[in-house]
């Protein structure tokens, strides 16, 4: 269940009922079960109504639930096997970015990578609220050009507010280091496939998300630039957040009419963070038919696999002339 | 992913001056130095202050008349609309801020690109247009860039990009952050196919512009005192909580960190240019 301290406004009633229903189930269920009933059947109703008609903003609200699945959740229950590497060569590990292998599944061996967000104070400072600095990216292109090497499908988890704006993060050249991955990503000669679990944050997202299939959660959010960081450039006013995230067109279903994204995977009835097994199950037969697609594709030719990857990006954008 | 604040620009933007060519006897102040000018003697040195040569912003004809031989530019994708296609609004909506930039600047978007020869070598060459809603890259942008590269490839030229953006258009939602992807993914192309590409960075250069083609040239030149980054300074200064060092993401900060090959003034960018580019396209055949 749920605890309150962690419900968002909207998920405070319904919480509250299931707090009610336990209390109830504690003190013995006998005389109570017809109540009992009643107000289960209540609970599941409110979610329902609730969650059909989230507006972009609970959704973002959704996507950065401090309990929703980090990629390390995910990882843990479809990757038995995950045996995580480290570091970019050259400067240092990022703990924002998360790299390693594993048999997807148990089945296909697979090139992992994510954004990983801490859970807690401590763990999110070390892993700097998911939010990678250039060397995170480095060992993102160097765990990438090995499983081009090797064979390896990729796949890729993203989750991230942003890539980190910091004074060591730009010195180190940032702008570059995503340039390249997106550059390395277009053309790597192997099958990738990116699942958008959380937030979607502006090119440090897209930094590790360049991708023959893109999946989405439904609850997901993806956007060029945070609804905050939106409504305090054009509205110069941070509190229109709400507004902008309803401009921005950043939902998963926003995404698929847009053509961005190939797929919405739904969520169990309240979010992801309600049932993360059920999810996990959901995201590992998605991801796991797709590679078997694309796996097909490369075996028989590359050269087809990279045309489709780059008639993927060639058609996005809308203009007219 | 655009951080510009118009609020601020006097603040961010040392290097400013008067947008459209200004008539005789009009005087402007250096925003580096402090000396008063004759507003016709900046735009004699190239958009320079005379007095300290700190670059002011040049106007893309302008631009396109310095690097290019004379009447060789022959522009392509002019044609090329912007459409309003999340129908977004702020305190504007999106389909008024084009009207009112295209009004305002005479041009369709924030890019103008086409075939071009700087001293007899030929080349897809590209010009963001800074004026244009601040060079940001939406759809209109990133089409232009990618038919760039691609052409590049088809003609077997070498690729030249002048780069002044505040990074992608929020007004195009996801669709101008996909052009990140886009524009690199031909460009990735273009360099398997071995041709060159220079990127030469104006002021200023940030956000997705930044983090896709313009940081990847196989040389990247800069204009001096150009501010080039991946998040804007204000963005950092308030995550950092701190003032950030004079000179910080400036061009000469990028050079020592390693991240552009040379910065070159204004005056010398053509020369350098056509030097540059046949040295790059000078491979055994
Ligand atoms: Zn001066």
């Amino acid at each position: 269940m749920l605890s309150p301290r962690h419900a968002l406004d909207f998920e405070r009633p319904i919480v509250e009922l299931e707090q009610k229903i336990a209390e109830l189930r504690a003190v013995g269920e006998a005389q109570l079960g017809q109540e009992l009933q009643q107000l289960e059947w209540k609970a599941k109703r409110l979610q329902q109504e609730v969650f059909a008609q989230l507006t972009p903003w609970q959704k973002v609200q959704l996507s950065r639930h401090p309990l929703r699945p980090f990629s390390l959740d995910y990882i843990n229950r479809l990757v038995p096997d995950f045996f995580e590497l480290h570091g970019d060569r050259a400067f240092r590990d990022d703990p924002a970015v998360l790299g390693g292998l594993g048999r997807w599944q148990g089945g296909q061996a697979v090139l992992l990578l994510g954004h990983q967000k801490g859970r807690g104070t401590q763990e999110n400072l070390r892993r700097n609220f998911g939010m990678p600095r250039p060397e995170g990216y480095r060992k993102g292109r160097r765990l990438l050009e090995m499983a081009a090497r090797l064979r390896l499908p990729v796949v890729s988890f993203i989750d991230t507010p942003g890539a980190y704006p910091g004074l060591d993060a730009e010195e180190r050249g940032q702008a570059e280091a995503i340039a390249k991955n997106l550059e390395v990503m277009a053309g790597l000669p192997v099958p990738i496939v990116a699942v958008v679990i959380g937030e979607g944050g502006s090119g440090g997202a897209l930094a590790l998300g360049v991708a023959d299939r893109i999946l989405m959660l439904e609850y997901a959010v993806y956007s060029v630039i945070s609804p905050e960081g939106c409504a305090a450039i054009l509205w110069k006013d941070p509190d229109k957040a709400e507004t902008a995230a309803q401009q921005m067109r950043m939902t998963a279903d926003d995404l698929l009419a847009l053509g961005v994204v190939d797929e919405v995977l739904r969520e169990p009835p309240g979010g992801a963070h309600r049932d993360p097994d059920a999810m996990a199950q959901t995201i590992g037969a998605a991801v796991r038919r797709h590679l078997d697609e694309l796996s097909g594709l490369f075996r028989t030719s590359v050269e087809s696999l990279l045309s489709m990857r780059y008639a993927k990006y060639r058609a996005l954008g809308r203009f007219s002339g | 992913m655009v951080w510009w604040d118009r609020k601020n620009k006097a603040t961010e933007r040392p290097a400013s001056a008067p947008k459209r060519s200004v008539p005789e006897g009009l005087f402007q102040k250096c925003t580096a130095c402090q000396a008063v000018l004759d507003t016709s003697r900046v735009v004699e040195a190239l958009r320079c202050c005379p007095a300290c040569g700190a670059h002011f912003a040049m106007p893309t004809e302008e631009r396109i008349q310095l690097v290019l031989d004379p009447g060789s530019f022959q522009e392509e994708d002019a044609a090329l609309e912007p459409v309003d296609a999340l129908g977004f609004r702020d305190t504007r909506g999106y389909g008024e801020r084009l009207r009112l930039a295209q009004e305002a600047v005479g041009v369709s978007d924030a890019f103008r690109s086409g075939l071009g020869t700087i001293a007899g070598q030929p080349a897809m060459v590209g010009f963001f247009v800074f004026e244009f809603m601040g060079g940001s890259m939406g759809s209109v942008v990133g089409e232009k860039v990618t038919r760039l590269f691609e052409r590049a490839e088809e003609r077997r030229l070498p690729a030249v990009i002048f780069s002044a953006s505040g990074g992608a258009r929020m007004q195009e939602g996801i669709l101008s952050l996909m052009q990140m992807a886009k524009t690199t993914a031909a460009l990735a192309r273009l360099r398997r196919a071995g041709l060159p590409y220079v990127s030469v960075l104006l002021h200023p250069t940030t956000g997705g512009v930044a983090a896709s083609f313009a940081m990847l040239g196989d040389v990247i030149l800069a204009e001096p005192g150009a501010l080039i980054g991946f998040a804007g300074p204000r963005v950092i200064e308030q995550t950092i909580r701190q003032k950030l060092p004079e000179g910080f993401q400036r061009s000469e900060f990028l050079l020592e960190h390693g991240m552009i090959d040379a910065i070159v003034p204004r005056a010398e960018l053509r020369q350098r240019l056509a030097q540059v580019l046949g040295l790059l396209c000078g491979g055994v055949p």
